[in-house]
């Protein structure tokens, strides 16, 4: 089987390429200056520049993280820009006919169309390119129901309390080496605010796309659900193929105020780099939701992209009977590495999470799941499932399993189960007896081990993922 | 149909099939029994292309084609159909999704458009019925969770779906309540046509009582030394496998 499985994993990156854009972008490093000038391009008030100014302060202090799995040459912060930007931009696009035909080509060319006859039905997206978000859609239709979705550059000026008063509120400045660079140097992303007892009458979604060569990208999204509300949220990622490698340090920060509901689900597929390692994006995400009392927050991640994942989805459980959910599909080839999973708080009483874990491993690859359940001593009641599966795929590939457990109150629950199988020849032969190609047969199989995750995206996705994983196998198997 | 000619194969270097020759016509069931250790299953694997088994000598023609130049889901989809003696569980893929794959698969190589959902749903539904399993387990996923039973029913639904040219058995008996094993004869027999051919593997006779026979073929080490009819099934339930191997020398 192994000479099967090796051949599957191999094939070309379909989101690589490159869009021909003039784009205005600052020298490579980063000091105050820095900082001061992305601040004062986006014409941002006082506060935030000092805001920015103290994240840089407390990052230039902080080491990197040295505890997780993955490997990898030290990042040179001095060689990488901090902004950059497509230069049609510059004046900023007052409707879809001002922006650049070539930025909508890209965006085509992904499957995700601007343009108004051709919007995606149901899905409002906000396309963030390099440092600055393009175009939002359906604008309207969401004003009317109060909902506020907007690039983060746009709302601190037209939402400047609600910006001031969550900014940093979930995620803080130096909570870790990269949220405190993110704090520093973050371009842009997207903003949503969903009013008291409003359902959200669309799925949200927010595109990003790294074009530029030597650039890291470094978006931050807030989202925050007021009481009673409701809202599905989704994110995409592509990157061209370079053959160094890219920064990606995001910050996204959730929200969930009293009886509120976020479900925030990610299709990550940057660029991984190619057969040999060379190239592909450091994906350095801090993610992180915060629940007030019987709110709920639920991350859906679909992770295929990437040279490097270093990502914990996270929800601080605040409230009582507040709820947090992870669903999680990683999958490495090649030679790729991720160091994924998520952290579950319970402060409030009778507080739930739920983590379910697929980590699929293929080529040369090292996947790793860690993952905390903290129990504190007010979390009367509280309880944990987590079941964490790993599937190998070959006999080259490694799974790891990192859980750590710290419960501090007596009548808490924990449970976790943890399983690692193959793709075992059997199940091939079987497939293969029955009329299937190698490949169609580790993609079902692989499809089937992560149905528990996909079957929480929404339904559009659920089929973009199972067909990305397809793309993500093929060469796995000869 | 099938026509097997100084057939050998080894695994690691270890000599298994020594020299198969058999011949099977259109319409025929073939009976191949031995002990166990004999080669039965590996001639199974061999034919149906599982990877592993080195073929040192011999050829197979299967409908005038060399079938082992062909690959293991080309054989599939010419129509040579292997049930499995100890089916394999796939998790989370449901039972209905892997039969709806798999038809498409062996159609599309016939050149026939795949059914549409609803109508393969009733026709899977309808063999669901015949071999005494409950609609449900369509949705299940694929073995996960059966009972050795409900592995074997399923073998036979995937064959009543897939309409082979040529279906082999492998110890489809085994393990089977008299309940099942009536269900697994009702579907080869009422699978039983003139361009249809069974190759049914069984250390025991009694699958036999209920699916007939037109010759009988008993290997030891690694070739065919005895070959007959419906009677000489009998025969070896009465006296073993021992004397085959004397006689034989």
């Amino acid at each position: 089987m192994s000479e099967h499985i090796e051949s599957l994993l191999k094939q070309d990156y379909a989101a690589g390429f490159v869009t021909a854009v003039e784009s205005e972008t600052l020298p490579p490093g980063l000091d105050e200056n820095v900082v001061r000038l992305i601040s004062a391009k986006k014409g941002e008030p006082e506060w935030l520049t000092e805001w920015r100014l103290e994240a840089y302060r407390g990052w230039r202090q902080m080491a990197e993280p040295t505890w997780a799995h993955v490997h990898f040459p030290p990042v040179d912060f001095a060689a990488v820009s901090y902004y950059s930007a497509p230069k049609s931009m510059a004046d900023g696009p007052k409707s879809l006919d001002e922006v650049d035909p070539e930025l909508l080509r890209t965006y085509e060319k992904l499957g995700i169309p601007l343009h108004e006859r051709a919007k995606l039905a149901g899905v409002a997206v906000d396309a963030v390119f390099d440092s600055v978000s393009v175009v939002t859609t359906f604008k309207e239709k969401l004003h009317e129901a109060g909902v506020v979705f907007c690039p983060i550059s746009e709302a601190v000026h037209t939402h400047p309390e609600l910006v001031r008063k969550y900014l940093g509120s979930v995620v803080p400045r130096r909570d870790n080496f990269y949220a405190a660079l993110n704090s520093a140097v973050f371009s842009d992303g997207s903003f949503v605010y969903i009013p008291p007892g409003v359902r959200c009458p669309m799925e949200l979604s927010t595109y990003f796309r790294i074009n530029e060569a030597k650039t890291g990208q470094f978006e931050r999204t807030l989202i925050i659900a007021d009481e009673g509300s409701h809202v599905s949220y989704l994110e995409g990622c592509t990157a061209p193929m370079r053959d160094e490698n890219q920064l990606h340090a995001a910050v996204v920060e959730l929200v969930a105020l009293k009886g509120a509901r976020i479900k925030y689900s990610t299709v990550q597929n940057w660029y991984p780099g190619d057969r040999d390692g060379k190239g592909g994006i450091y994906n350095f995400v801090t993610k992180r939701g915060l629940c007030h009392d019987h709110a709920s927050i639920s991350w859906t991640q679909v992770e295929t992209g990437s040279a490097i994942t270093w990502k914990y989805p996270s929800v601080v459980l605040r409230g009582d009977h507040s709820v947090g959910e992870f669903y999680s599909v990683a999958l490495t080839n090649n030679l790729q590495q991720a160091d994924t999973g998520t952290k579950m708080i319970h402060l409030g009483r009778n507080t739930r999470s739920t983590i379910i874990s697929k980590g699929i491993s293929a080529g040369r690859s090292s996947n790793a799941y860690r993952g905390l359940v903290r129990i504190s001593p007010r979390a009367e009641g509280a309880r944990n499932y987590t079941q964490c599966d790993s599937l190998l795929i070959g006999d080259r590939c490694g799974a790891h399993t990192f859980p750590y457990i710290e419960s501090r109150n007596a009548s808490a629950t924990v449970e976790h189960e943890a399983t690692t199988s193959k793709v075992s020849e059997d199940q091939l032969f079987l497939c293969r007896q029955r009329g299937l190609d190698a490949e169609k047969a580790v993609s079902m199989i692989v499809n089937g081990f992560c149905r528990e995750v996909f079957k929480e995206l929404p339904m559009e996705f659920a089929v973009e993922a199972g067909k990305l994983l397809e793309v993500s196998l093929e060469g796995s198997v000869g | 149909m099938l026509s097997i000619a100084n057939l050998q194969a080894r695994i690691d270097d270890k000599p298994i099939l020594r020299g198969i020759d058999l011949d099977v016509k259109p319409g025929e069931v073939h009976a191949i029994m031995g002990p166990n250790g004999s080669g039965k299953s590996t001639l199974g694997y061999v034919l149906s292309g599982r990877e592993g088994y080195e073929v040192t000598a011999g050829s197979v023609r299967f409908d005038g084609q060399d079938l082992l130049a062909m690959a293991t889901e080309e054989r599939a989809r010419a129509g040579l159909f292997l049930a499995f003696q100890y089916p394999v569980e796939i998790p989370g893929v449901s039972n209905m999704e892997f039969l709806k794959a798999s038809v498409d698969a062996v159609r599309a190589h016939r050149g026939v458009e795949p059914l549409d959902a609803v109508r393969f749903l009733r026709l899977a539904r309808e063999k669901c019925e015949a071999v005494g399993m409950k609609t449900d387990f369509l949705k299940r996923g694929v073995n996960e969770g059966f009972s050795g039973g409900e592995k074997k029913r399923n073998e036979i639904l995937q064959m009543m779906l897939l309409e082979p040219r040529l279906a082999i058995l492998d110890e489809t008996d085994s393990g089977l309540d008299i309940d099942a094993l009536q269900v697994v004869a009702a579907g080869v027999n009422g699978l039983r046509a003139a361009d249809r051919s069974f190759v049914i593997v069984t250390h025991y006779q009694r699958l036999l009582d209920y699916i007939v026979p037109d010759f009988v073929h008993v290997l030891a080490h690694g070739r065919i030394v005895k070959s007959g009819g419906r009677e000489l099934a009998l025969e070896l339930e009465d006296k073993g496998y021992a004397w085959i191997g004397k006689e034989a020398g």
